[in-house]
């Protein structure tokens, strides 16, 4: 037969689209870094001593301490780099949360219709309608403080969009040739769902991932305004809100500090939630 | 189907998702977040303190009363006192109003306006550099954790620099114009980002369909069909878009109002939310939700209304 030639499937097409994509490949490299600063911090091998006074209190920056010092006179390096361990955990546990609880209900309503999907539909409405802040207050109160409350806060305000998407996907697939083939062969409901459809949905919870992933991290500003976010550990939130009693001392380093990381990793997901919108959307192909 | 049984279809709706809020917020707010006495008393409170106070709170009564209650006061709009204040919370939200609308309505208009205005300039230019650069900005803008943009506005432009006032506010026109200034402006560097997205991608949809394509060969100039045809097609979604918005304006800009005293809603929220004031949270809870659930039904039938392509099901 000779070399038959494999055509390209969505996700190598994707791949090679993205790693052409110069914005997209410093994204990735961008968001590889901050996962090993976490991860390192995580295992303790990077800013374990956070905690311990590096200089006087507010030290502005130096050779000595690069971004100066917070009012116990602790590295706000060291803050930053624990900070980004809380933020990539959050950010992931959340997205992790959000995404299961929106694929579960919006291919189950896709899928089965009537009177699940009016149930389903009937339920994520009336989520929706209730304003999102008061959602994290609410489930905030119920669940207490600590980094799991967190997590599970976020992530249960936050399911909807991908919900509505998924279920809309669902709708779409269900009665095309594959599935009835699927039928024919004798598929079980279960199977056709998660064997046949879902993989070909699965771009648009890659594409919402990214999105939810930032979205958790920036929330968790607001979580700790409210005092309700990480307790005893520093956070990018904590930091900054704690720099509401700094700048009118004119100590902006913990503020800026906090920012900064925060935006160049919340950019990242950004840009690289677009560039994976562009590659993995087949409806956008050729725009 | 016709227009009027799908109105009157669609807002029939309205009572089951209404139900539901009022489910909803009972549950999280009556059933499972715990007992609020022992919040509100302290640590060192007796249980006849506690006893006292939950039946003086009403919170001793069953719960389909205590559900009623939720249910009635989204439409009297009677939410019973504030635990921290003792006020009506009614009066206390009609005072809120106005200066919470001093921020948001300006703000909100300019910010749709000038989003507007930019994402027809660029798509116009689609492509081109400015395309790219406004787009990398107005992503880097959304990339600014929003109280990062209050804290650093206020030390920069009122405190170092002394453009605009700190903090504080007064009653009645002008008297309120300079403490709303710097807080309009927060709001629209916040928002600005994500509607010049939106506003632009729903351009760029219309731009490459057919119509266009036509429009482009009977030879008519693109400044003409970008403004004509376009912007004309692009206002189903951009409307939809900016309607659901309103709603929101209710609770105002929580963060700013209350780092800038501003005395309105969002100040109040969150005053209630850190003095566990249940019944302020709720009320805010139910106004919001009605006002979504009010706004998102004139969506629904405004975009039958406009587009005749939308088909009632």
């Amino acid at each position: 037969m000779g070399n038959i030639t494999k055509s390209k499937s969505l996700w190598s097409h994707a791949w090679s689209s993205l790693t052409a994509d110069r914005m997209a490949l410093i994204s990735m490299v961008i968001i590889g870094t901050y996962t090993l600063i976490a991860v390192l911090g995580g295992l303790d091998l990077i800013a374990s001593d956070w905690a311990k006074e590096v200089g006087p209190s507010y030290a502005a920056p130096s050779w000595d301490n690069l971004l100066g010092t917070d009012i116990f006179g602790r590295s706000v390096v060291a803050k930053v780099i624990k900070g980004t361990e809380i933020a990539m955990s959050i950010g992931l546990f959340t997205a992790i949360v959000s995404t299961v609880i929106g694929v579960f209900l919006g291919s189950i309503a896709g899928y089965y219709g009537g009177k699940v999907d009016e149930v389903i539909v009937w339920f994520y409405t009336t989520f929706a309608s209730i304003p999102g802040i008061m959602k994290l207050v609410a489930i905030s109160f119920i669940l207490g403080k600590g980094l799991f409350a967190i997590y599970l806060a976020l992530g249960l305000s936050n399911w909807v969009h991908l919900c509505r998407l998924v279920r809309g996907e669902v709708i779409r697939h269900k009665d095309r040739e594959y599935v009835q083939a699927a039928t024919a062969i004798g598929g079980g409901n279960f199977r056709k769902l998660f064997k046949h459809i879902l993989p070909n949905v699965f771009h648009i919870v890659i594409i919402q991932f990214s999105l939810q992933f930032q979205t958790a991290i920036k929330s968790e500003v607001i979580l700790s305004y409210l005092g309700l976010g990480a307790q005893s550990v520093p956070s990018w939130g904590t930091m900054i809100n704690d720099s509401k009693l700094e700048l009118a001392r004119d100590v902006w380093w913990q503020l800026s500090a906090a920012t900064a990381a925060m935006l160049i990793v919340v950019l990242a997901f950004n840009i690289l939630g677009d560039a994976l919108r562009d590659a993995l959307d087949p409806k956008l192909k050729g725009k | 189907m016709n227009i009027y049984v799908y109105t009157i279809r669609r807002s029939l709706y309205v009572i089951p998702i209404l139900l539901g809020v009022s489910m909803m917020i009972f549950f999280l707010f009556n059933f499972i977040s715990g007992d609020p006495t022992s919040i509100l008393l302290g640590p060192h409170a007796t249980a006849v303190q506690m006893a006292e106070l939950r039946q003086e709170l009403g919170l001793d009564r069953a719960w389909y009363f205590q559900y009623w209650d939720i249910v009635k006061s989204a439409f009297t709009f009677d939410f019973g006192r504030s635990w921290t204040t003792k006020q009506q919370i009614s009066s206390m939200l009609s005072s809120g109003a106005i200066p919470s609308m001093t921020v948001s309505i300006p703000a909100f208009i300019i910010s749709t306006v000038l989003s507007i205005s930019i994402a027809l300039l660029i798509s116009f230019f689609r492509g081109g550099w400015l395309d790219k650069t406004v787009v990398f900005v107005c992503v880097t803008m959304m990339s600014i954790s929003s109280l990062a943009y209050i804290l650093f506005s206020q030390w920069f432009f009122a405190f170092k620099l002394g453009w605009f006032e700190i903090s504080g506010y007064e009653n009645g026109f002008p008297d309120f114009v300079p403490y709303v200034l710097l807080p309009i402006l927060i709001w629209v560097m916040m928002t600005i980002g994500p509607n010049v997205r939106f506003f632009r991608t729903v351009m760029l949809d219309e731009v490459y369909q057919d119509y266009v394509r036509t429009a482009r060969s009977k030879g008519l100039s693109e400044y003409y069909i970008l403004f004509k045809h376009v912007l004309k097609n692009a206002m189903i979604p951009i409307i939809t878009y900016v309607v659901i918005q309103i709603p929101f304006l209710i609770l105002g800009a929580l963060l700013t109002e209350s780092f800038f005293g501003i005395p309105g809603l969002g100040s109040m929220t969150l005053d209630a939310i850190n003095g566990n004031d249940f019944p302020v949270i709720k009320a805010m809870t139910i106004l919001t939700a009605v006002a979504y659930i009010i706004f998102s039904l004139i969506t629904d039938v405004l975009y039958t209304v406009v587009d005749p392509r939308v088909r009632l099901k």
